[in-house]
């Protein structure tokens, strides 16, 4: 049986990179490589020579010029005697205070739609069904324009609100007005102010808000320790404490104390000359986003909710019901805890569709960073390029950080496979 | 069949490769390689620049792009009319996606440096100012503290109106609009108290209303905003050609050369300037390129300046602007060509 050899192997042929499917792969990812590195270069090149041509630099210097234009209620202290950089901040963080605030909205909206589409009530489950097709189905620039709209022609101006008999009076106990501009809200105010905490760059953090943040943190950990101890004496002798009203306790009655010691109150806006002040306005551009965002959002989430619960099996709601849980409860300790993991990857891509999205915001004049850095700056100062690159990289940089906290948060809650 | 197609990718790519450098090049031959001119204009400004009914583009700043056509082409409609706003005109004229830029734009230090545009000159002298609703009951712009303000994003009406009211110690809340549209939208619906624009600009929103006297324009003018047409930095004679073409409408109305009179006086004008003008002595248009009627055929187009001043955005019209700055140097105003020779 020795003198069985393996065949010889043929010597190699440069025809066998196309014929021989042991090179030909290889080959032609070498050819797309050289394609792709081909294309960039002259894409690059071309730039730098058509730059060169308009005798134009690529210099991001302009971001420490004075921006000389206004923003909107800035979330920081922002003048028009800032620099184009402090604009650019003011804008992402506007793109972050929508985007965040839109996840959640939409992530409520889009667990209850999608539940309720499940519905026994065959009205219910048919009107969410509408919503969902309707939402997901426009696109959602005309979303953000009409409910824009309808904010400017239905409410009035704030003149409205003027003389001993208005045509509109404030809401809520004289403390919200609608009007065609903005919402007008109640602001908080102190009576025994402790003063301010200079973060510098001109970011002042009132200390009653720092004592109120350091008591619900600490809240939260004294809850834990709660349920912790509650979950040890169960363990033990089989009674579970109860334990809500401590947790309450804990969480309410140092806030109390708190309001009253720096005599915590509502300060309600008041018509001064041509409109409100004194309270907070909230923008009607914000709103409008933020509505359309979580609106059409919120369908896509539904629907993912809804996959989600289905793909869990029947047998486990069938189960849960044999054990004699509710259908509410069932829910939410079976079926929902299961869905997540299935929910999870694709909600990720919604909330980075919903970052993304809030660029949009340049259509109602709501000033985030499409508005501040690649709307105003950019047009003022004539940096097409550098105002593009940076925006491009601070969207990717907010998207990479989005979909890391989640996919922290998948890993946890995820199957483990033991 | 593969190596055919890969070859005419290659062969498509390096043309667009070309394409993308042609906006150093030779904006005269490639104007009249094309067969025509391509003018970036507003969006829509009645009196300025604006499609009437049936498309056709109408206006003080369309007159431009007519006159320039007629020079260069023979034809003055022979003009492509991109529409652009207040943030894409810019990139639009310096990427060669427009020959010329004639939409009311103000000539600034930095647009005529740093972005690489030349200004030709001026065709309209104009300022910011503010225009209110009567009910209001305000006077002046000095009582506009606290108001809401609409304006539009990326003109330089946004720097004037914060320094403005940075000046004179006041407040106010801005509401950023794209488009002369959507402006005049939001201040029909009260969305904002005040809409700040050149005043030439608000005279023409507001000559679009319904009820254009229940809106008054304050007295005050807070900028200087001379308008006028640009060109891309770099290819002068195309600069001097559009320049030229500008002042031979200005001068015609000084010279009294207008478009009724424009045959008898290029066969019988005793008149050298006005001869060298009409291209009947001298030979002025070879100097740029041009053939020496140049100026005769721009000045058809839609007549001098003055006529089309008057046409489009004068007394007689409903926008009805006063010649004011904009009347000749010799009537007192700014308007002053330099001699054709």
């Amino acid at each position: 049986m020795s003198d069985i050899t393996a065949p010889a192997q043929p010597s190699f042929r440069p025809s066998m990179l196309i014929y021989d499917r042991r090179y030909r792969s290889l080959t032609i990812q070498v050819v797309v490589f050289i394609l792709v590195m081909a294309a960039a270069w002259w894409l690059v090149g071309n730039t730098i020579q058509n730059l060169r041509a308009m005798g134009k630099d690529f210099d991001f210097g302009f971001l420490w010029s004075r921006a000389g234009y206004d923003i909107p209620s800035p979330p920081i202290p922002y003048t028009s005697n800032d620099t184009h950089l402090r604009a650019t901040i003011v804008g992402l963080l506007n793109t972050i205070i929508i985007s965040f605030l839109g996840c959640i909205a939409a992530t409520i909206l889009g667990v209850a739609v999608g539940v309720a589409r499940l519905s026994n009530n065959w009205l219910f489950a048919r009107l969410m069904t509408i919503y969902v097709e309707m939402f997901r189905n426009i696109p959602l620039l005309l979303w953000i324009l009409i409910i824009y709209a309808i904010f400017t022609e239905i409410l009035p101006a704030p003149s409205a609100y003027r003389g001993d008999d208005p045509a509109w009076s404030m809401i809520l106990f004289d403390n919200v007005a609608l009007t065609n501009r903005y919402t007008a809200i109640p602001t908080l105010g102190l009576t025994n102010d402790p003063g301010e905490l200079d973060l510098g760059a001109r970011i002042l953090i009132d200390w009653a808000t720092i004592a109120f943040a350091v008591v619900l943190i600490g809240g939260w950990f004294v809850r834990k320790a709660v349920l912790a101890w509650a979950q040890r004496t169960q363990d033990r002798t089989g009674d579970r404490p109860t334990t809500w009203w401590i947790n309450l306790a804990i969480m309410v009655v140092p806030s109390l104390l708190l309001i009253w010691y720096f005599g915590l109150h509502l300060i309600p806006p008041e018509l001064k000359g041509f409109n409100f002040g004194g309270g907070l306005n909230v923008q009607n551009a914000f709103v409008a986003l933020w509505l359309a965002l979580t609106l059409y959002t919120g369908a896509f989430i539904a629907e993912i909710v809804r996959a989600g619960i289905l793909a869990v099996s029947r047998g486990q709601t069938e189960a849960a019901y044999a054990l004699g849980m509710r259908s509410n409860k069932t829910m939410n300790l079976v079926i929902l805890p299961q869905a997540l993991r299935v929910i999870i990857p694709p909600l990720i891509s919604q909330y980075l569709n919903l970052t993304k999205n809030s660029s949009l915001a340049i259509a109602v004049g709501y000033m985030d960073l499409r508005g501040t850095l690649g709307g105003t700056t950019l047009n003022q100062t004539g940096r097409e390029l550098e105002a593009i690159v940076l925006m491009m990289l601070i969207y990717l940089a907010l998207s990479l950080v989005i979909s890391g906290v989640m996919n922290i948060h998948n890993n946890r809650v995820k199957l483990k496979e033991r | 069949m593969k190596r055919t197609a890969f070859l005419g990718t290659l062969t498509a790519a390096t043309l667009l490769g070309g394409g993308a450098f042609a906006a150093e090049g030779d904006t005269l031959a490639e104007v009249k390689a094309r067969d025509e001119l391509i003018c970036g204009v507003n969006t829509g400004l009645v009196g300025f620049a604006a499609p009437d009914a049936n498309g056709n583009w109408a206006g003080f700043d369309i007159a431009v792009c007519k006159a320039v056509a007629a020079a260069v082409l023979g034809d003055p409609s022979k003009v492509k009319y991109v529409p652009t706003t207040g943030q894409t005109r810019f990139t639009a004229l310096s990427s060669g996606e427009v020959d010329v830029l004639a939409r009311n734009s103000t000539w600034t230090y930095s647009r005529d440096t740093d972005l690489k545009l030349d200004f030709v000159g001026v065709n309209y002298y104009d300022g910011q100012g503010f225009m209110v609703n009567k009910d209001l009951g305000v006077t002046s712009a000095k009582e506009l503290d606290g108001a809401t303000i609409c304006i539009q994003t990326g003109t330089t009406t946004e720097l004037n109106l914060a320094d403005y009211f940075r000046a004179n110690n006041m407040s106010y809340q801005p509401v950023n609009i794209d488009s002369n549209a959507e402006g005049e939208q939001q201040y029909m619906a009260g969305a904002c108290d005040a809409y700040t624009t050149d005043a030439s600009g608000l005279a023409a929103t507001r000559a679009a209303f319904a009820d254009p006297e229940n809106h008054i324009i304050l007295p005050e003018i807070i900028s200087k905003e001379p308008l006028g047409p640009a060109v891309r930095h770099g290819d002068n004679n195309w600069g001097d050609i559009v320049r030229w073409t500008l002042n031979a409408l200005i001068a015609a109305e000084e010279y009294g050369v207008t478009s009724t009179n424009l045959e008898e006086l290029s066969a019988n004008s005793a008149n050298p300037e006005v001869q060298r003008l009409l291209g009947t002595s001298d030979e002025l248009g070879a100097m740029m390129g041009l053939d020496n009627e140049w100026a005769k055929r721009a000045i058809a187009a839609s007549g001098n300046y003055g006529e089309i001043f008057a046409a489009t955005i004068g007394e007689q019209t409903p926008i009805g602007l006063a010649r004011g700055l904009n009347a000749q140097w010799t009537q007192g105003g700014l308007m002053y060509a330099p001699p054709f020779r």
